[in-house]
């Protein structure tokens, strides 16, 4: 096991490098530099300004420099916002990111769970019908489409919600629903088919058998083996909702990294494009890994074979 | 309990509770069902599944309108109209116009044409390497599998997204930029499907016979494997359509697709969002069949799986 986990982890790293290592070439085969602008600059303040970013050594070095800085947590300085340093940019905007984004994974899991149950517990009934038509339409409308639904709906025409910034709790509900419609219908639809399978398992007759009621068959034996694929899921999930928190920064005016995020790509800001998408990175590849770790825990079958069960 | 009951009576059997069958029904030995190719039997499935075929429907219907909507009407997708900014949806402009006056009917199906052709060329590609890589990683196996199969995780976990971001960053936006960034990482899924596949067929006896018979890996992977393969395969391009037709109205709408002042479903939501509390069907109307577009692939794709499992079979 703890071979496994070293593997996966050594992965993660060999990843995570060759990102950055991409990142760092597309950045600097782009035409042109940053440091141009329309105003016309003597050669003396170019080569100054060149020296003041590094941009005058060779890009080998260029690139040892950048390795180091970010092992130390420095990501280098914006180019449009007056001189800030990215590292700081993105910690003052994570905070509304990441409650964002962990509002929206809970309540991914905590619905779609709650809809697949339901759905397998009452099969080809008419709660197991509602429930995946929930799910299909789910799927079906991007966030991009909800979002300013939601907003036209319930803050334009009702007045229940602002229509947009973060000053209160409140003011997280249309963006979590708009950011979780799809996982959770991709959660529901997941835990379903598994459900159904496992309710039709030997070790679940035997529950029956000895008496127990359904919802003990259903939490303490059923949920947990139809668990196994939703924990996979976990890590593309983080990834979806990253990718999704984008767009809703976006439409909803939250001041979040998927905010800057768009803002760097149309104002070509390339250390906080690249700064931004090395922390995406890392959080992507963190949280896959450890769902990785927790399916070790979950399933029994991983404990045993050391690793060899998965795929 | 039933059947010791049913032993109990069998004791007490008389003359009369037998029917006497005469020689000459012979139908009783013959097989009651008729027998149907593997395709036929899919064929029935697909078709009896309600959902799926009306996103088959929908599909079909989506697609003419894209290709005939923009031809017969008479007004012209990006030709400003300043006196008519604006216009709720009316019998001159049926889906009313925008902030410059241009007819949204005909840009909703133009944005139509582009998003289906973005959703299918990179289905396409996705297909095409996918199915030559997976082909070859499934059938030698071993340390071409291996090495091959490490490279494919590596690019895989790299997210998906950041890196079609990045190139757009650095190539010109533009149709053929996001088809190619799409690509990029879009075939690994489409290579372990085939992988797997050919895995399980390429022992079977048709291969080793071909294989005697001197045929070499591409004539049996191609000739014989990836047919028997197609299930699985097909379900999976049609699923690809809707993600990459959802990637492309994404990129559009954070101003990395296509550009102004050619129409897409994207950009359309970008510029609606802005004026939608004043003129709603400027979001709705690419809002609504975007989604729709997006349901009917996702469902027929459904369908499909349903119809190429067997375990399904009635």
């Amino acid at each position: 096991m703890i071979r496994y986990i070293l593997s996966k982890f050594m992965f993660m790293l060999l990843s995570l490098f060759l990102l950055i290592t991409a990142t760092f070439v597309l950045m600097n085969a782009v035409p042109g530099s940053p440091l141009q602008s329309e105003k016309a600059t003597s050669e003396q303040v170019q080569k100054n300004l060149e020296a003041y970013y590094g941009l005058d050594k060779p890009l080998i070095v260029q690139y040892g420099t950048y390795l180091k800085n970010l092992v130390k947590g420095d990501l280098g300085i914006s180019m449009k916002k007056k001189f800030q340093s990215v590292d700081k940019m993105i910690a003052s905007s994570f905070k509304y990111s990441l409650k964002l984004g962990v509002s929206a994974i809970v309540t991914s899991v905590v619905a779609g769970s709650v809809l697949g149950i339901v759905a397998a517990m009452y099969h080809r009934k008419f709660l197991d019908n509602l429930a995946m038509i929930i799910a299909v339409i789910g799927l079906a409308i991007p966030s991009l489409v909800l979002a300013p639904l939601l907003q036209y709906l319930f803050a334009v025409k009702l007045r229940i919600f602002e229509v947009a910034g973060l000053n209160g709790p409140m003011d997280y509900v249309l963006p979590t629903i708009a950011l979780a419609s799809g996982p959770i219908a991709f959660i529901a639809r997941l835990l379903r088919s598994t459900m159904i399978e496992v309710l039709n398992a030997d070790f679940i007759k035997t529950a029956k058998s000895k008496g127990l009621s359904g919802y003990v068959i259903v939490m303490r034996h059923a949920l947990r083996n139809s668990m196994l694929p939703v924990v996979t899921y976990l890590g593309y999930l983080t990834a979806g909702i990253i990718t999704g928190s984008v767009v809703i920064e976006e439409i909803f005016g939250i001041p979040g990294i998927g905010k800057y995020f768009v803002q760097s790509v149309t104002d070509r800001d390339y250390p906080l494009i690249m700064g931004i998408t090395i922390f995406y990175a890392i959080i992507l590849m963190v949280t896959r890994f450890l769902a990785d770790i927790a399916y070790v825990f979950v399933d029994p079958r991983m404990r045993v074979s050391g690793g060899k069960a998965g795929k | 309990m039933s059947r010791r009951v049913d032993i109990d009576s069998a004791r007490h059997l008389a003359p009369e509770m037998f029917e006497k069958i005469s020689r000459d029904r012979v139908g009783a030995e013959e097989v009651g069902r008729k027998s149907l190719t593997a395709w036929q039997d899919i064929r029935i499935r697909l078709l009896g599944n309600k959902l799926a075929m009306t996103g088959f429907w929908i599909i079909v219907v989506i697609m003419l309108c894209a290709i005939f909507v923009p031809v017969l009407s008479p007004n012209d997708h990006f030709t400003n109209d300043l006196a008519n900014t604006n216009k709720a949806p009316s019998a001159a402009h049926w889906f009313g116009t925008d902030d410059l006056g241009r007819d949204l009917l005909e840009r909703t199906w133009k944005g139509a044409q582009i998003s289906l052709f973005v959703g299918l060329m990179a289905a396409l590609i996705d297909l095409i390497i996918g199915i030559v890589y997976g082909g070859i990683m499934g059938y030698y196996g071993g340390k071409v599998d291996e090495v091959m199969n490490r490279f494919a995780e590596i690019l895989y976990s790299i997210p998906y997204l950041l890196v079609v971001i990045l190139l757009l960053v650095v190539m010109e936006p533009s149709l053929t930029t996001i088809i190619i960034a799409m690509s990029i990482t879009g075939w690994i899924n489409m290579a372990w499907i085939v992988r797997g596949q050919i895995m399980q067929l390429k022992n079977q006896e048709y291969a080793l016979a071909s294989k005697s018979l001197g045929a070499g890996a591409m004539r049996i992977i191609f000739r014989h494997l990836i047919p028997n393969a197609m299930g699985p395969i097909l379900v999976t391009l049609t699923l690809t359509v809707p993600s990459a037709i959802f990637t492309e109205a994404f990129l559009s709408f954070l101003g990395l697709g296509v550009q102004s002042p050619v129409a897409s479903w994207g950009t359309m939501i970008d510029d609606g969002i802005s004026a939608m509390t004043i003129y709603p069907w400027r979001l709705l109307f690419p809002a609504f069949f975007l989604s729709l577009t997006i349901f009917a692939f996702n469902v027929f794709g459904d369908g499909l799986r349903d119809a190429f499992d067997p375990k399904l079979k009635k």
